[in-house]
């Protein structure tokens, strides 16, 4: 069976690579900042695997990824110039490969599309053939390694250390946006414990009037968007607005149809990661990809559209949920 | 109430712009402690944390091979590619990825897509591509509008599709909640019905403004250029 914590041992040791290569990068004048950056991310993506199966401690972990923030945090960690080729070598390579050159870049979206699709329901001597649960994240991984293959094979590259190169050119172009959605995932843990969401729940129920459904409609669809820019994600946000509003009230006391109500309320939830920072790897991490200058564009872009339909979901509710 | 302040710290922290790692860590460690975990469980939860959510990660996968192609070319023949559909505007074609995107999602391929495999290395360069074919070379801030709709694109598509599959992260949570809190029964592909018309609100509504942007290219790229010709005439 294929597991998902391979990818991320080669994900690990890939990091670990590339943070070697920082350390003898001389062009960049943050390099053992940088590098240690990435190891430690690196080491973290190994280690990581003991924890989740309770067989190593989380502490040093999380001292690792405290680290990790301080170094990014207070500016150890920069970029060296990209070694790549000029705009007139590219030119050359798409005029001399053409439309070759999208072989190897959509092997990644057709390998993710046929493991998602058929590999999953394979089964090879009485287990599945990939890990359940995580078909898509492993379609994405062993489209990667085909792409890989694929492209050296047919660019003729024998150096292993080119793709690595270049990916590390990518990486250190996006540096510490790169963690933030993990560090975001660790804070809606610590909210969750902290019984921040409970506090949340109790603050719309209180400014709740029982009389109007249509209010009722908004404050639970309004809720579940302010909650989900708070928390950066629409999953943490549910439970607690459902359990305080959706439930008890829309269902409970107004009689709404539970699907309608439900579905729609989650994707006001949805709105909210449209426009918020704290969905990082949405709005952020992409910002970073693209190389922008404003690493709030895509949420600016975003903005109207998540307003708009944010209406049409408490009219759709209003409207047909009751 | 006091644990609230965490979340203000976040606020406050993004609103004056200071690195977002760092104010996620102190926000982090501030409610951890407001709410009465010890210093070792606020450690253990940022190691947990970090070792739990290793999946948004993952695409860093893929970014040797887009680097290597990208080496070779990659964008410069997607734009080639672009240029040869001349009805296929920047906003027309941004409306059919986000169309491609929300199918793609409907029916279960929610990695297919995505910022590091297709927005970066094929849908950026094909947009600008567009836009440069028609306007000649686009400024700084043209640019960076066209890609920040690129992104927008791909996750409009993304969060408005995904919801139309059955069985979807979001839905699965659905069900799960409310038939183990309240003992109901409810079917996820009634949920899925349901996210049938904000879909299609958000094909129209988002589409409607990826059209617009052909529009807003028009007017700030002819005037830009127009400006530059005066000048070029002056001298």
């Amino acid at each position: 069976m294929i597991k998902a914590e391979w990818f991320y041992w080669l994900v690990g040791l890939s990091f670990l690579v590339m943070a070697a290569q920082m350390v003898t990068d001389r062009s960049n004048p943050k390099r053992f900042g940088t590098a240690g950056f990435w190891g430690l991310i690196g080491a973290g993506f190994i280690y990581s695997s003991w924890v989740v199966t309770g067989q190593a401690p989380a502490e040093p972990l999380g001292a690792a990824v405290l680290v990790m923030a301080a170094l990014a945090g207070f500016g150890c960690t920069g970029r060296g110039t990209p070694r790549t080729t000029t705009p007139q070598q590219r030119a050359a390579g798409a005029a001399r490969l053409g439309d070759r050159l999208f072989v190897p870049a959509l092997t990644i979206p057709v390998v993710a599309m046929v493991c998602a699709v058929g590999v999953k329901h394979l089964s090879f001597g009485g287990e599945p053939v990939l890990q359940e649960g995580s078909e898509t994240i492993l379609g994405l991984g062993l489209g990667a390694i085909a792409a890989l293959a694929i492209g050296m094979i047919m660019l003729r590259e024998k150096r292993v250390s080119v793709p690595v190169q270049s990916g590390r050119s990518l990486l250190e172009a996006m540096g510490w946006a790169m963690l933030l959605p993990q560090m975001l995932a660790t804070l809606g843990t610590i909210f969750q414990v902290s019984g921040v969401g409970a506090q949340v729940g109790r603050l719309a129920t209180s400014v709740l009037p029982k009389d109007s459904v249509y209010v009722a409609v908004v404050v639970y669809c309004v809720g579940m968007f302010l909650f989900t820019t708070v928390m950066g994600n629409a999953f943490a946000a549910f439970p607690v607005m459902t359990a305080a509003v959706g439930w008890p009230v829309l269902i409970g006391h107004f009689h709404g149809n539970p699907a309608a109500v439900l579905a729609l309320g989650m994707l006001a939830g949805f709105c909210g990661t449209l426009v918020t920072p704290m969905a990082a790897n949405f709005n952020l991490v992409p910002a970073a990809l693209l190389e922008l200058k404003d690493r709030y564009g895509p949420i600016k872009a975003q903005l109207p559209t998540a307003g708009v339909l944010l209406g049409c979901n408490i009219a759709l509710m209003s409207l047909f949920a009751f | 109430m006091i644990v609230l302040l965490g979340v203000l710290v976040v606020v406050l922290g993004f609103a004056t712009r200071r690195n977002p790692l760092l104010v996620v860590a102190v926000a982090g460690i501030a409610t951890g402690f407001l709410g009465g975990l010890s210093p070792g469980k606020v450690l253990a939860a940022f190691g947990t944390g970090f070792a739990g959510s290793r999946a948004v990660t993952i695409f860093a996968i893929t970014l040797p091979v887009i680097g290597l192609l990208e080496r070779y070319g990659l964008q410069e023949q997607a734009r080639n590619v672009i240029a040869r559909f001349s009805k296929l505007t920047t906003g027309r074609f941004l409306t059919l990825y986000l169309g491609l995107r929300q199918i793609g999602a409907a029916v279960g391929l929610t990695n297919v897509f995505g910022p590091a495999q297709t927005v970066r290395p094929l849908a950026v360069p094909m947009a600008e591509g567009a836009a440069e074919r028609t306007y000649g070379g686009l400024p700084e801030r043209t640019r960076e509008k066209v890609r920040s709709f690129a992104a927008s694109a791909d996750n409009v598509g993304l969060f408005f599709g995904e919801d139309v599959f059955l069985a979807v992260g979001s839905i699965l949570l659905i069900t799960g909640f409310v038939n183990t809190t309240y003992g109901t029964h409810l079917e996820p592909l009634d949920l899925a019905m349901w996210a049938i018309p904000t879909a299609v609100c958000a094909f129209v509504v988002h589409g409607w403004r990826l059209l617009r942007l052909d529009r807003h290219l028009e007017r700030e790229l002819l005037t830009a250029n127009a400006a530059t010709a005066e000048v070029e005439a002056a001298q």
